[in-house]
């Protein structure tokens, strides 16, 4: 599987592809900590669905805590959701490193990031080599629509309407 | 000096064949030298590391892969190291110093080889003056690291000799084998920064000071911008780079043979900055991400480049439309035959006939000479031959899109562009002409290979927007240079006390996210919120090419002087040492710290309290990087837009640890809380909004007063209101005692207070320092 951009080749150790839906669903409730980091990307949509709408039944059905980057934050109080916090995405990737940090403030890391949206494309790719580096404790899923290969889990590129459907099916998975 | 004799007999000394070779005389001056004159790598390590223990290095690897030395290729992902031994912090922070070098090196040659051709020209005695009588303190930065007072033309060698020393030791560090620390790269990274601020320095006082630049002067003159500004009428000659003495071999030779309104002399990047500092008759096109499509306008009939950031392909770019290149610096001769010492008829002959695409003439003023007889012979010729389809070419090519993507995983930005073709192709240009502006004009969606039904999608985006090209017509003020001694004296109680909210230099290169506007926009807000906005290079330029609600660019708007509510144009890349150097000033002449070769001490007082802050929105290039470590030395924050992730490092603060935001009370020797100030030291955006909201924030110092620290905490509230709807929930950190909450906001922010179970800081007020040695307190 290519990456999304071009020219960003990363290295040996490759994100495994997302082939079925509910491994994500499986992995979410399997995690001890999850946490899901949502940025501005996740604001688009086409019309009728919107990626926030799948993040915010995912994170509910799931029980998996927000954190949301820059005005990201503004989009889930509108659906209703108060993300658990607003950080900046290098704030809250940084922390994820330190395997005393956890969200909760109780010195128990996260074990598993879902990641969507985190700015544009090359952004969150270098924030999951950062993770995939520097947070060995840590399992990272990538739920956009193109390949993040940085990640430990990556959707491969694939069309809008396949990451719909994709997204939906982990919702339901969970919401069971 | 040299003295020979062939024999010499004095009372004492008798000798046969003496030569006595003597170096530079170093003249004194009356400060007293401080502990640091040209500190090497070592010499201010610790003051590095105590900024690292507070900002911390979070490393973003570009790729798992080290490929710099024939053990490799060696993966370091997830702890692994390299054959070397180096492992992936290393890895990663001898890349930021490499990097570093590079922008480094690439500002030393460049103030090296204008000096010496100023020196060549004006002479080694040619006096230093960057702004009469309301500039004083003409250099603080090579006073502050070298302990030098320049005067003269001939003293800023010395300043060279040094920086180039430096630059050698720090570029060797990167070997294989050498370094193995990351927070040891991480200190020479700063001290490669710091170098960069000091030759940055030497390359615009020089100019300044032998060109007749602007001095200093708050109301230098507006220069006109943008592609529409430029009159396609007459021959017209484009000048694209830094170093600016071709350009300016042009405007001499028009001026010296009357020709100036005959001929259109207009600039890309920063020698367009320094052209219209030196000759108002010259024009902007506007920042680096235009060189392509004003290339391709054909418009240009010679184009001259000088050094950096262009484009390596610009030969073959400028045979596309017939313009004849020059090169003129030994930099970048793009394979041209080098015709510096032939006559200039034989050479105009030779380029007119078309014998040769362009030629590298390495002679200034032959140059700029070569450059207008050219452009006059062959302008009419060419009848402005350019590349840009009209609106029906454009429509007709867009329809033959398959929609497969290609182009959008080439585009940096992503652009839509499969999208805007499909409506393109049905007759609407509106979206493809709205790419223009977050299109950063890098061609890689043209390139061999991209586009599999040979579509050229940057070449259709200036199609669809050339009749509102013709419209870019815009206003900037020229570069001013330094900011004067009494200007420091005015605002220096202000920013210390924190009553002017804060200093912003909006800055860097065009590689922005999206539209150049962001960074209008960045400056318009906080230049009515009464910060003091500095700005240099292609920001400079992304700031004029906006009109507000009046109709008039910001530099219209808003005053050029040094104050709140300014908008101050320093220049050039290289006039970025203006900005460091207006912090140091207030060190030096409000503060009365002792400036020759005083780094630390100027450093911590500039951290502690002169609430500045960088942002380079579309930073792209080393010598990005290293202007910014230059600032991180001196304590000062940098934000960069989401490509400066890129950079692979960011240095980040953690507000919720006590321990790492603690000073010395420099009046008892107590270690005192202060809130975490300035919370980052590098830091990435991922949107403007975050960006602005970070702003604010990161202009807030231990010491600011009461009232200075409730200004700051009423922007910073009031933009993470307005950006983000609610109120920042790290609020109680900065908020120090009740007198720091903004009189408006009280009931609200004291709820706010009371649900964290906020307390008042045990001293609000300490005299901040991280440095014990200058605790005052006796002993006992």
């Amino acid at each position: 599987m290519e990456p999304w951009q071009r020219a960003e080749v990363p290295g040996p150790v490759k994100a495994v592809l997302i082939t079925k839906p509910e491994v994500v669903a499986a992995l979410i409730k399997r995690a001890k900590r999850p946490l899901f980091v949502v940025g501005t990307g996740s604001l688009g949509g086409n019309g009728e669905k919107s990626p926030l709408e799948y993040v915010v039944r995912i994170a509910r059905a799931g029980k998996v805590p927000l954190v949301a980057t820059a005005h990201a934050a503004v989009e889930l109080r509108k659906r209703g959701v108060q993300p658990a916090a607003r950080m900046a995405m290098v704030e809250i990737c940084s922390r994820l490193t330190d395997p005393k940090w956890s969200l909760h403030g109780d010195g128990q890391p996260h074990d598993l990031v879902l990641m969507l949206g985190l700015g544009p494309y090359y952004m969150e790719w270098l924030m999951g080599s950062g993770l995939k580096s520097f947070a060995p404790h840590l399992r990272t899923i990538s739920l956009n629509r193109v390949y993040q290969p940085h990640c430990s889990w990556s959707f491969p590129n694939m069309s809008e309407e396949e990451w719909y459907k994709n997204l939906e099916k982990i919702a339901e998975e969970l919401e069971r | 000096m040299r003295i020979k004799a062939d024999e010499l007999q004095l009372p004492w000394l008798r000798a046969k064949g003496l030569e006595l070779n003597l170096g530079r005389v170093v003249r004194e001056w009356e400060e007293e030298e401080g502990p640091t004159p040209m500190p090497d790598i070592a010499s201010l390590r610790e003051w590095d590391k105590k900024l690292l223990r507070r900002y911390k290095p979070f490393y973003l690897p570009f790729c798992d892969l080290c490929c710099l030395c024939t053990f490799g290729k060696c993966d370091l992902s997830r702890g692994k190291r390299g054959g070397c031994g180096i492992d992936m912090g290393g890895q990663l922070s001898r890349i930021v110093l490499l990097s570093c070098c590079i922008g480094a090196s690439t500002h030393c040659g460049h103030a090296r080889h204008m000096l010496d051709e100023l020196i060549e020209k004006y002479g080694r005695d040619h006096p230093l003056d960057v702004g009469g009588e309301n500039v004083y303190l003409e250099a603080p930065t090579i006073r502050l690291v070298t302990g030098i007072k320049p005067r003269t033309l001939g003293d800023l060698e010395d300043v060279l000799d040094y920086c180039e020393t430096e630059l050698v030791h720090l570029l060797s560090c990167t070997h294989t084998g050498q370094e193995g620390d990351n927070l040891d790269f991480e200190s020479k990274v700063f001290h490669a920064g710091m170098i960069d601020h000091v030759v940055m320095e030497v390359a615009d006082i020089a100019q300044i000071s032998a060109y007749g630049f602007p001095k200093a002067d708050p109301e230098a003159h507006l220069v006109e911008l943008g592609m529409g500004v430029i009159d396609r009428s007459k021959p017209v000659i484009l000048v694209i780079g830094h170093n600016v003495p071709p350009a300016i071999g042009v405007a001499n030779y028009l001026a010296r043979e009357n020709l100036e309104d005959q001929v259109e002399v207009c600039g890309i990047c920063c020698t367009a900055i320094d052209l219209t500092r030196y000759s108002r008759k010259a024009k902007i096109v506007g920042p680096i991400s235009f060189q392509l499509r004003f290339v391709r306008s054909g418009v240009a009939d010679v184009i001259m480049v000088d050094e950096q950031c262009i484009r390596a392909d610009i030969l073959r770019e400028a045979q596309k439309v017939n313009a004849v290149l020059i090169t003129t610096h030994y930099k970048n001769f793009q394979g041209l035959p080098d015709r510096t010492r032939d006559p200039v008829e034989g050479i105009v002959k030779d380029l007119v006939e078309g014998k040769l695409p362009g030629v590298a003439i390495l002679d200034s003023e032959k140059a700029g000479e070569v450059a207008v007889r050219v452009a006059m012979q062959i302008a009419p010729r060419r009848r402005k031959m350019g590349l840009i389809p009209p609106e029906e070419k454009v429509m007709e090519e867009a329809r033959r899109c398959t929609s497969c993507f290609s182009c959008v995983r080439a585009c940096p930005n992503t652009l839509p562009i499969p999208q805007a073709l499909a409506e393109a192709g049905k007759g609407d240009l509106k979206p493809l002409s709205e790419l223009y502006e977050p299109c950063v004009g890098c061609g890689r969606c043209e390139q061999e290979g991209i586009c599999p039904v040979g579509i050229k999608p940057h070449t259709l985006i200036l199609g669809a927007h050339r009749l509102e090209t013709a419209e870019e017509r815009f206003k900037m003020r020229a570069g001013r240079g330094a900011i004067q001694d009494v200007e420091i004296r005015r605002v220096g109680q202000p920013i210390v006390m924190g009553e002017i909210p804060g200093v912003l230099a909006l800055v860097g290169c065009s590689n922005f996210p999206g539209s150049w506007k962001e960074v209008a926009r960045i400056a318009e807000e906080f230049a009515r919120r009464k910060y003091i906005l500095c700005t240099t290079g292609c920001s400079a330029m992304a700031i004029g090419m906006y009109r507000d609600e009046n109709g008039q660019s910001l530099y219209e708007t808003y005053p050029g002087v040094f104050d709140a509510g300014g908008i101050v144009n320093c220049g050039s890349c290289v006039a970025n040492s203006h900005i460091a150097g207006a912090a140091i000033k207030i060190a030096n002449i409000f503060a009365k710290r002792r400036l020759r070769s005083n780094y630390e001490e100027i450093a911590d007082y500039i951290h502690n309290r002169v609430g500045a802050v960088g942002v380079a929105w579309g930073a792209y290039s080393q010598k990005a990087s290293s202007i910014a470590s230059g600032f991180w030395r001196l304590g000062v924050p940098v934000i960069v837009g989401p490509h400066g992730s890129k950079y692979r490092r960011a240095l980040l603060g953690r507000k919720e640890d006590p321990e790492a935001w603690k000073v010395i009370d420099a009046r008892t020797g107590k270690e005192v809380y202060v809130g975490p100030v300035p919370e980052h030291l590098f830091f990435m955006a991922e949107t403007v909004e975050e960006a602005m909201v970070a702003i604010p924030k990161l202009c807030m110092r231990a010491n600011d007063t009461a009232r200075g620290r409730s200004m700051k905490l009423n922007h910073y509230i009031d933009l993470h209101r307005k950006l983000f709807g609610e109120l920042p929930d790290d609020l109680h950190l900065f908020v120090r005692t009740a007198a720091d909450i903004p009189v408006t906001m009280k009931d609200e922010v004291m709820a706010f207070l009371k649900e964290k179970g906020w307390k008042e800081f045990e001293n609000p007020n300490p005299d901040p320092t991280l440095v014990p040695r200058l605790v005052r307190a006796k002993e006992g």
